[in-house]
């Protein structure tokens, strides 16, 4: 090391000043896994800015066809929207229970979660199948091509949570709660919480503001 | 590195490496979940009672109520603050906010001109090149 300092300033004034400077560790966060989670789930809330402005954009172009206050049902998505709020706070008491060590507690609550993600899924997928039997496909109109688009995204994401989070409750049993365990519950529980977040964008901009006059 | 300095640095770390810098609490998750429920309630409300007859007046009321929740989620949840990871995470997030912001507000006004300049019956030959 100080043999490369030294090549690199020949000549120049006091070498030992130069030495001051050198530095012997590179300079990163402890948690390099979880930051550059985080930088993924920053680029995904891109893909959604960009569905969420399509949607904007087409939202009201009905071509003729089934309006927003017509195809969408605000019950269903109230009940949609307590499941997934739920699974929000089921899956914080798992990370606490995860923190604590007790291992089959926080299998329960992330068993809990994954219902109530499957519950949402279901009632999601009913909602695409009565939309498309009643020739609301998303080949209907712009409206319904942006919203089977954007609500679809988000359900796929929530589907790809449930398979991880099942895969996860299997390394956790095979494996016990160690620490390669704890990292991909804690990437798994930003990932969730973010798709609860685009979910409060979703209710809000599509189906909330969708059906007022 | 040996063996033996291996152990010796997990032995430092135990106990703080296992959590990765997150300190959920159980308050936190409850006073994040009592204020979402709060806040995706009114919205609904707001909506489905016919509260509000202006439309323009709701959907201003709708769209502050969830910028609110997703801060909300993203302080009791996602355990966001300007410390952690170094600073990066909040950087991150900043940039992401400028770049949707661009994206949201950049697309819907260009295409509302568009289309109001463009209808039929705003066509102006005089105005055209």
């Amino acid at each position: 090391m100080s043999d490369m300092t030294t090549h690199v300033t020949p000549g120049s004034g006091g070498p030992t000043e130069q030495l001051l400077f050198h530095e012997t560790q590179d300079v990163h966060p402890a948690n390099g896994t979880l930051l550059g989670f985080w930088i993924y789930l920053m680029s995904d809330c891109l893909i959604f800015a960009c569905l969420f402005a399509a949607y904007g954009v087409l939202g009201r172009e009905y071509a003729g066809g089934p309006t927003a206050q017509e195809v969408l049902e605000l019950p269903a998505v109230a009940v949609n929207t307590s499941l997934l709020l739920l699974s929000s706070i089921t899956y914080g008491f798992a990370v606490l229970e995860m923190q604590r060590d007790r291992r089959n507690p926080m299998l329960v609550w992330l068993v809990i979660t994954g219902l109530l993600g499957a519950g949402f899924i279901t009632l999601e997928l009913r909602e695409f199948a009565h939309l498309i039997s009643i020739g609301a496909g998303p080949q209907r109109s712009a409206f319904l091509s942006s919203f089977f688009t954007l609500v679809g995204t988000h359900g796929l994401h929530v589907t790809c949570g449930i398979i991880w989070l099942i895969v996860l409750i299997t390394q956790v049993l095979r494996k016990g709660l160690i620490s390669a365990n704890k990292r991909r519950l804690l990437c798994l529980s930003m990932f969730w919480h973010f798709l609860d977040v685009v979910w409060v964008g979703v209710f809000s901009f599509v189906y909330l503001m969708g059906v007022l006059p | 590195m040996s063996a033996h300095d291996e152990l010796h640095a997990h032995g430092d770390n135990h106990g703080h490496a296992d959590d990765f810098g997150i300190h959920a609490t159980f308050g936190g998750y409850l006073t994040g979940f009592i204020l979402s429920v709060v806040l995706t309630v009114i919205p609904f409300w707001l909506v489905m009672g016919h509260v509000i007859a202006k439309s323009s007046t709701a959907a201003v009321i709708i769209l502050a109520l969830a910028a609110v929740q997703i801060v909300v989620h993203m302080i009791y949840f996602l355990h966001m603050n300007a410390k952690s990871e170094g600073g990066w995470n909040m950087l991150a997030l900043v940039f992401t906010i400028v770049l949707v912001v661009i994206t949201l507000s950049g697309s819907i006004w260009i295409m509302y001109h568009l289309n109001s300049n463009m209808m039929p019956h705003m066509m102006d030959t005089s105005n055209l090149p």
